[in-house]
């Protein structure tokens, strides 16, 4: 009846679609300079060429290959997404952890701080940062972390106050365990299935709004990405939509790929949500 | 007795609203350091249009050679009694430029909350009782995608396809300036401008709420007190019309007030593609022209509507829960 | 719509279910909940269904309504009479007129069993507007009328109230009265009690017999609780997977019970009468290992935070709750080897007095003293060379174990704290695991591989590892099954023999207490209202509060008869 995790993962037909996709992402990114001309701003070829013809996915107002940018895209956008998340898990689980676990004041004011930050207008703050910091690729990963780590703490502290209450954690405290090594060993691992389910779907919110900064101008300058070059398209919609569709639904099929692949995540690793 | 309890829970969240009033204050102000260059020249409009008397003015005002602490609380009476500031690049004061572009603003989130909350709670208690068909699929797979889709793209692809293609609706601005309607007939045309860029920012919306009320009805079926309602001997619509559908709100109602802040930037985003002369475009502009001390203002005003918003939000539950304890005993 | 009450006593049965069988999906752990199941009530007869969890009594009850989660769990097989009219193939429109009109049913949890955002009056007009034709006004009456019946107070103002203002008692109370409206035919009633207090319970059956009587309305009685039995059937049906194994008449079936099942299961629910000889020696000349003096703890005094917005703008706190006195000066004091029982209902404040003497809260005021040293205001490090003197035992067997750990690990962690080095505290673990009757080679398994009685077996041997002299047990047998139950009382029982531990035992159980332990101490309210030999105050309760508890304990007639009469069952 409790068939492997992977196996599990890989029979949903929604998340081995998400997976080969994303699978296809990552080794597009890995294999950029590979697979397409070397740097995505170079010019190659006459302006507005047409996509599918012979200059594979087409050329932008400059001349520049559509696919080396949606390769190099790749890059930068995933790169950016998962470095910003990861440092919004650290940095939410962190403050969840300690929320949950030692309560009172200090989750008073914790969550009070938390709440603070998911009420203002997060991407106003966002751009305000990124804006202040003056645009590049540390000042938006610093802004995408800053605005998606509320998420996680509650999720975290949630987690931690419940298996805080359970009874095998109170065992622990009677037996004398440190309460580091009661949150490493008894809470971590009991609450790392939530946490990977919701830096995954984290991941997909970061990618929207790395891209929504550089549609904006306030991107990574030098570095191609996905956001900027709809953002850069967008003047030419009416002669030359693919410039802005072909980016569009690779942003779209990547969101859309790792949340498929989140929800599976999610009903794989909580089985007792699979009985309909 | 009911209603003054009400008033009196409104007013302690109103209360519990300016510690987060004060924050974004403070945050500002610590934005405003980590901006390149000095404060007063930050405020003026980086890259000068602002003559130096008036710089000079600001850096007395805001005591710039006075120590930090000294210099926030300046700030935060300024920013208090509603001195913003004065832009020079648009040559207004900051609070009158944000006052003009904030209905606009007002007029597109309303019609996206309109249309995400209410679409979302239709379909998705629509999509819970078609469960396991192909409609309920469809509407899955329709709203999986919309959850997917940057609002940017999905903007400019509606312009595509109905204004430059099929020119069903206009492709920018919020009225027909040149035509000078009064009347009825400037509101339909308010409203023609407003459809593409509501169905933009709602699509996002619609698939949330709609996957929230699809799995919140699912899991108020299996609760207990609907077995009870079966037991009763009521009809399945009403029990879930009268039963169900009140229970599966709740986390609607919640989510749609945590969502407000994100709605708002949101609309920065709509109202840059479709140039909707709101504070999203105001913020986008002011962006270029290195205007941060209207940023600022943008970003403070904003902040405030969420708390107001979030307090309506709050009064509503209020009203749709009981057990919400308003007051003491 | 005759609301007249109808004791006339009919013929033929009210009810009548024949080789009823419930298909369950292709993941459950057997093909059918119910297996061929045949069962009869007459009119004004009150037919108590037994079974342990899993046995597929209340399947088999709401199969009757077919409230069953179609189509993965349905009815395959089988006929279910009401008054003649065949309901397991009924259609739609027919079922729901009979739900609520002919038979109702009372469900275990009142307060999830009732919609939390409508008013309990209207939940019940509901009934009568989907059955009757009458105006808003007289469906008041009857509404208001029938709260009178199962005497709930002030019926007009529990009438516009929410679940969630009501106290449990009156909550099962409503949904009686939910039952009762329409006058039904038949009642199903699952678990009725189960989730109440003793007192509560006592009063919530003898409301049940004496409606029924008054009525004439047939009673179906779900139940695992063999004491509830002796109270309240006539008749009884001992259900083990999905199967009826014994079907007779109440009084035949208490005292002479034929299934070897429905034995075992009489056998194992521990006797009222306090066990002859219990701890051997007189323990009055041990000097005390556990002395507690004027303890105190309070919860719900939030005075920090937001008190100058409270003071300022009064009621307008938010989650504050009234100060509860959960521990209220109390002074006990515990003799090494002896094991004593601290019973109360809930509320009563019994678990965190133990929580406090354990150091999982921290008491307000007073002194605790475990073999001279003193615990009250000691901090977490400072506890630590304490940890093993005392352990505890916890209630729910399937929280108490880190589903992550192997079963090893988790026993050997303690000693392992303690100094011990990792390869002899596994070894440890595992002679611990024969003594709670394990197989040493548990110890490379995880928790979830194990039963509820199995899991409370390794937590007891968790709890041995640090080889302590208090062990404080809080209500561990309360989530098992009866069957289970006796088990691990008597092991506990036999590994405090073996080691000279002390024991405290938490239970809202005065079975269980006098099956344990040879001292009582009950509490109310935080406070100590009675303390003494196990035997002295079950024969002689000086206080009120021990009298009603006494008294309360459902079946306590028929198990003091059984030892007068010398029968004792399964005797024969």
């Amino acid at each position: 009846m409790t068939r492997p995790f992977w196996i599990r993962l890989v029979a949903n037909p929604r998340a081995a679609f998400g997976l080969v996709w994303l699978g296809l992402v990552v080794l597009a990114a890995l294999a950029a300079p590979l697979i397409a001309q070397a740097d995505p701003f170079a010019i190659t070829g006459s302006p507005f060429a047409r996509p599918f013809g012979e200059s594979g996915l087409g050329t932008d107002s400059l001349g520049r290959s559509v696919w080396s940018g949606l390769v190099f895209g790749a890059r930068t956008t995933l790169l950016i997404a998962v470095i910003a998340t990861l440092s919004a898990v650290a940095f939410g689980g962190l403050v969840g952890a300690l929320a949950g676990f030692y309560g009172g004041r200090i989750d008073d004011l914790l969550m009070r701080l938390t709440e603070f930050f998911q009420t203002i207008p997060s991407f106003i703050f966002a751009i305000l940062l990124v804006a202040m910091l003056s645009p590049s690729a540390t000042s938006v990963v610093v802004a995408i972390a800053t605005v998606s780590w509320p998420p996680i703490a509650r999720v975290v502290r949630g987690e931690v106050l419940t298996l805080r209450s359970r009874e095998f954690v109170q065992a622990a405290i009677t037996l004398g365990e440190r309460d580091a090594a009661i949150l490493l060993r008894q809470i971590l691992p009991n609450a790392l299935s939530p946490l990977i389910v919701t830096g995954s779907l984290l991941v997909a919110t970061a990618i929207l709004t790395e891209s929504a900064l550089s549609f904006l101008g306030l991107g990574a300058p030098n570095l191609m990405s996905w956001g900027f070059m709809v953002g850069a398209g967008r003047s030419f919609l009416r002669d030359a939509w693919w410039l802005v569709a072909i980016p569009g639904v690779a942003i779209l099929l990547t969101v859309l790929s790792i949340n498929l692949v989140g929800e599976a995540l999610n009903d794989a690793l909580n089985p007792r949500l699979r009985t309909p | 007795m009911h209603g003054t309890r009400l008033v009196r829970y409104a007013l302690l969240r109103l209360l519990q609203a300016v510690p987060v009033v004060l924050g974004v204050v403070v945050l500002n102000f610590l934005l405003l350091q980590l901006a390149p260059g000095d404060a007063a020249t930050v405020l003026a409009g980086e890259a000068g249009g602002a003559p130096p008397e008036y710089v000079a003015e600001l850096r007395a005002r805001f005591g710039l050679d006075q120590p930090m602490l000294v210099q926030l609380g300046l700030y935060l009476k300024n920013i208090l009694l509603l001195d913003l500031g004065y832009s020079f690049r648009n040559s207004a004061p900051v609070l009158d430029l944000i006052l003009e572009r904030l209905w606009p603003t007002l007029l597109l989130m309303g019609a996206t909350f309109v249309l995400s909350v209410g679409g979302g709670v239709v379909v998705g208690l629509l999509a819970a009782l078609w469960v396991r068909t192909w409609r309920d699929h469809l509407i899955s797979v329709v709203a999986v995608i919309a959850y997917a889709t940057p609002l940017f793209w999905i903007g400019l692809m509606l312009i595509l396809v109905f204004s430059i293609w099929l020119d069903w609706f206009p492709t920018s601005g919020m009225e027909d300036v040149v035509a000078f309607n009064e009347g009825w007939a400037r509101i339909i045309d308010i409203a023609h401008h407003l459809v593409l860029p509501t169905i933009t920012l709602s699509l996002f919306y619609l698939a949330l709420y709609t996957r929230l009320m699809r799995a919140t009805v699912l899991e108020q079926r299996g609760a207990e007190y609907v077995t009870t309602a079966r037991a009763k001997g009521l009809t399945e619509g009403r029990i879930t019309m009268r039963h169900i559908l009140r229970n599966a709100l709740l986390p609607v109602v919640t989510m749609a007030g945590v969502q407000v802040g994100a709605l708002l930037g949101g609309s920065v985003v709509v109202e840059t593609v479709f140039a909707w002369p709101g504070l999203g475009q105001l913020a986008f502009q002011s962006l270029f022209a290195r205007d941060f001390n209207l940023l600022l203002g943008i970003f403070f005003l904003s902040a405030c509507l969420v708390v107001i918003v979030n307090l309506m939000v709050d009064v509503i539950y209020v009203l749709l829960d009981p057990r919400i304890r308003v007051g003491g005993a | 719509m005759n609301a007249a009450p109808t004791a006339t006593v009919s013929a033929g049965p009210i009810l009548d279910i024949s080789e009823l069988s419930v298909a369950l999906p292709s993941w459950a752990d057997r093909p059918q909940a119910v297996k061929q199941v045949s069962l009869q009530i007459g009119a004004g007869e009150t037919l108590c269904v037994v079974g342990e969890s899993g046995s597929g009594k209340s399947v088999m009850a709401r199969a009757i309504l077919r409230l069953l989660p179609e189509p993965q769990v349905r009815i395959v097989d089988g006929r279910v009479l009401l008054e003649g009219e065949d309901l397991a193939h009924a259609d739609d429109k027919r079922m729901r007129a009979v739900r609520g009109g002919k038979i109702a049913m009372i469900f275990q949890e009142p307060m999830v069993a009732l919609n939390p955002l409508m008013t309990i009056g209207r939940q019940i007009d509901e009934i009568l507007e989907a059955h009757t034709d009458w105006g808003k006004a007289e469906r008041r009456r009857r509404v208001v009328a029938t709260f009178e019946d199962v005497r709930l107070p002030d019926p007009a103002r529990i009438f516009g109230a929410y679940p969630h203002e009501l106290s449990g008692g009156q909550r099962q109370r409503v949904m009686i009265a939910m039952s009762l409206v329409l006058e039904p035919r038949l009642i199903i009633a699952d678990e009725p009690t189960t989730a109440l207090d003793v007192t509560t319970e006592a009063q919530i059956l003898s409301l049940l017999k004496e409606l029924q009587q008054r009525h004439g309305t047939a009673l179906l009685f779900i139940t695992h609780n063999f004491g509830v039995v002796a109270e309240i059937a006539d008749r009884v049906a001992v259900m083990r997977r999905g199967e009826v194994v014994e079907h007779g008449d109440a009084e035949e079936v208490l005292t002479r019970p034929r299934h070897p099942y429905t034995r075992a299961l009489i056998e194992a629910v521990p006797s009222l009468v306090p066990r002859k000889g219990i701890a051997g020696t007189d323990k009055s000349a041990a000097e005390p290992i556990l002395e507690i003096r004027r303890l105190d703890k309070i919860y719900g005094r939030r005075a920090q935070g937001a008190s100058w917005l409270t003071r300022w703008m009064p009621g307008l706190g938010r989650g504050r709750r009234q100060a509860v006195h959960a521990v209220n000066q109390i002074d006990l004091d515990v003799k090494r080897g002896s094991a004593v029982a601290v019973v109360g209902e809930s509320g009563s404040g019994k678990s965190t007095l133990a929580r406090c003497l354990i150091g999982l809260e921290q008491a307000d005021a007073g002194s605790v003293k475990i073999a001279g040293n003193e615990i009250v205001g000691l901090s977490r490090s400072a506890w630590r060379p304490l940890r093993s003197r005392v352990q505890m035992v916890f209630q729910d067997p399937f929280a108490s174990l880190n589903p992550r750990t192997s079963v090893g690990d988790i026993i050997a962690r303690g000693a392992i704290l303690q100094g011990e080095a990792p390869d002899a505290a596994m070894s440890q673990a595992r002679e611990l695991l024969t003594l709670v009757g394990l197989e040493p080679k548990a110890a490379e398994r995880y928790p979830h591989e194990f039963s509820g009685g199995q899991r409370q077996r390794i937590g007891i041997a968790r709890a041995l590892a640090v080889k302590p002299d208090i062990l404080i047990a809080d209500e561990p047998v309360s989530a098992l099954d009866v069957s289970v139950q006796k088990q691990v009382l008597d092991l506990l029982d036999s590994l405090r023999r073996r080691f000279g531990l002390t024991m405290l035992f938490i239970t809202h159980d005065l079975r269980v207490a006098a099956h344990v332990c040879e001292e009582i101490v009950v509490l109310k309210s935080g406070r100590i209202v009675e303390h003494g030999k196990t035997a002295e105050i079950f024969a002689d309760p000086r206080h009120e509060y021990t009298r009603a508890l006494l008294s309360s304990v459902p079946g306590r007639d028929w198990q003091l008869r059984l030892v007068g009469s010398s029968a004792g069952p399964g005797t024969d």
